[in-house]
């Protein structure tokens, strides 16, 4: 067993954990005061149901040997039979089996999650718990094996995607767009405004996600080696550019450098570079970050001009910047690999996956909708989906001054109903007696 | 007795009280608002979309006072006010109704003895 692989893959596991909540204050503070629990529940659930699922068949499904055709693994892993901490990856010199799992866990977990975002607002929750357990199942696991098995059969037609443009942020952006196209728009979309209630909260969450994504970029070397250390520096220099990017269309576009637009470039260098950092030099990820944070940036006002509600514009960062990243490897890879044949390598390989994550997102988006329906009912949505399905709300202000304070504390405010002995002196005219004005 | 209802900007807020409470003003009532007047809102832009803020923040201050008082009150809201020596679109508003009774809840005491 490689020592210092393993702590270096145990490690980049719970750097790619943390990236799930980040992820949920990214998304979080996008929207507005009434949905923002339930935006934060949306992710968090799935560390919750895909962890479950994971070791119990869907490891399995995406890392057990292949059932022939490189589309599915088989069952042999069901509940991580016949790994032990003995287990290891490649011979002597690899790491556990368990540390793998875990760090692919963590790909699994986040991927439906960053479908969230598209969906903000207006469904029910227990609905999308259902859909998350299906699409891991049907879509994710399968995808998974087609990328990164060493049977799948895109890693077979040599696609690159190292840490997952097309697994994670192809897939993911894909399957919101048919999700959202099922689910419909919000009430009020483009006529109520919806702005961000929180951007320290996005910025707070977006800067999580860089962190997280060294792990989930250089850890994908699954070895502490050059290739990570490159992967590593690649990750921190495209994000940057790609951060430049979206702030300098927005400034020439709209005329100020906006907060989200920071954060949101910073993500879309994330994305853009994840299928690509390990093949390309520096001046690559300069370029893929530069050209992901402008073309994003650009790309998130299509939904205003087609008509869907991609609330939070997954497919514009996700599925735009995954596109990118995993286009542009194609012709930037280093080490003589780049070129027209890879990059028609690169195009069966996203294109593959969009197709299969959109037909399949699409028909379960639809049968979840047909049984136990996706959409919250208008009261829901209007009031607010945080009370509708958690029965809390984010922020509590009535305590600052407001009417349900109580005095000494530990009495609840009961409606109707002083607390005894209440005194009022916050308000208004002053409890000096007769003091006039000094005319 | 009169009711001086001014709406101003938040930040003068500090100035506006403690020039109030220089003649004399002992009680006053202040409140968060939000509004539009001659100033309009500004355009706030989120990924490219743009929201106009049409209603924006104020602070909603009110005293009550004696007929031969209500001048006076006014002028020096108005004076701390106001922004700068000319001041600007956006400084406010200030009026003035006729206020019937006042009450004071502790003793029962009405009229100017209330105040």
């Amino acid at each position: 067993m490689n020592g210092a692989d393993t702590a270096f893959v145990l490690i980049s596991a719970a750097l790619v954990m943390l990236m799930t909540p980040g992820l949920a204050f990214f998304y979080g503070g996008m929207v507005r005061v009434k949905s923002a629990l339930n935006m934060l529940m949306m992710s968090f659930i799935s560390l919750g149901i895909v962890t479950v699922l994971w070791v119990l068949y869907g490891y399995s499904l995406a890392f057990g040997d292949d059932l022939g055709a490189g589309l599915l693994g088989n069952f042999d892993h069901i509940g991580l039979k016949g790994i032990s901490p003995e287990t290891l990856t490649g011979g002597k010199e690899g790491i556990p089996v368990f540390a793998f799992a875990l760090f692919q866990l963590m790909f699994a977990v986040i991927t439906p999650a960053l479908m969230s975002g598209a969906l903000a607002d207006r469904v029910k929750f227990s609905a999308w718990a259902v859909f998350i357990t299906l699409w891991v199942s049907v879509v994710y696991f399968p995808v998974a094996h087609w990328v990164w098995q060493a049977d799948g059969w895109l890693f077979k037609l040599k696609v690159i995607d190292f840490a997952g443009g097309t697994a994670v942020h192809i897939n993911a952006g894909v399957g919101a767009l048919a999700a959202v196209l099922v689910v419909g728009k919000r009430i009020g979309f483009k006529k109520d405004p919806m702005r961000p209630h929180s951007l320290p909260l996005v910025m707070l969450g977006a800067g999580l996600l860089w962190f997280g994504w060294f792990g989930f970029n250089a850890g994908s070397a699954l070895a502490a080696n050059g290739t990570a250390a490159n992967m590593a520096l690649n990750t921190q220099v495209a994000t940057g550019a790609a951060m430049l990017g979206w702030l300098a269309y927005e400034r020439v576009r709209h005329g100020a450098f906006t907060t989200l637009g920071a954060a949101s470039g910073a993500v879309a260098g994330l994305v853009a570079i994840t299928p690509a950092g390990a093949a390309v030099g520096a001046f690559g990820a300069i370029l893929i970050g530069l050209v992901a944070g402008a073309v994003c940036a650009w790309a998130v006002g299509i939904k205003f001009k087609l008509g869907f509600d991609d609330s939070l514009d997954v497919v514009g960062v996700h599925l735009v910047g995954g596109v990118i990243g995993t286009l542009l490897v194609g012709l930037l890879a280093t080490d003589g690999v780049g070129g027209l044949t890879q990059l028609g390598r690169q195009a069966a390989g996203a294109f593959s996956v969009m197709a299969y994550s959109f037909v399949v997102s699409w028909l379960l988006a639809e049968l979840v909708d047909r049984t136990i329906g996706l959409r919250a009912a208008e009261d829901d949505e209007l009031g607010g989906i945080d009370q509708a399905f958690h029965a809390e709300t984010a922020y509590d202000f009535s305590a600052v001054g407001g009417v349900s304070a109580t005095r000494g504390g530990g009495h609840p405010a009961v409606p109707g109903h002083a607390a005894p002995g209440r005194d009022d002196e916050s308000g208004t005219q002053d409890k000096q007696a007769n003091k006039k004005v000094d005319a | 007795m009169k009711l001086i209802t001014a709406v101003v900007k938040p930040h003068m807020v500090d100035e506006i009280k403690a020039a109030l409470r220089a003649i004399g003003v002992r009680g006053m009532t202040v409140s968060e608002a939000s509004g539009s007047g001659r100033q309009r809102g500004h355009t706030e832009v989120y990924r490219g979309a743009e929201y106009t803020v049409d209603l924006v923040p104020k602070i909603r201050i009110e005293v009550l006072a004696e007929d031969g008082d209500a001048d006076r009150v006014v002028d020096t809201v108005v004076g701390a006010a106001r922004s700068g020596d000319q001041g600007k679109i956006g400084d406010g508003k200030v009026w003035v109704v006729p206020v019937e009774t006042v009450v004071r809840v502790r003793t029962g005491e009405r009229g100017p003895d209330a105040l």
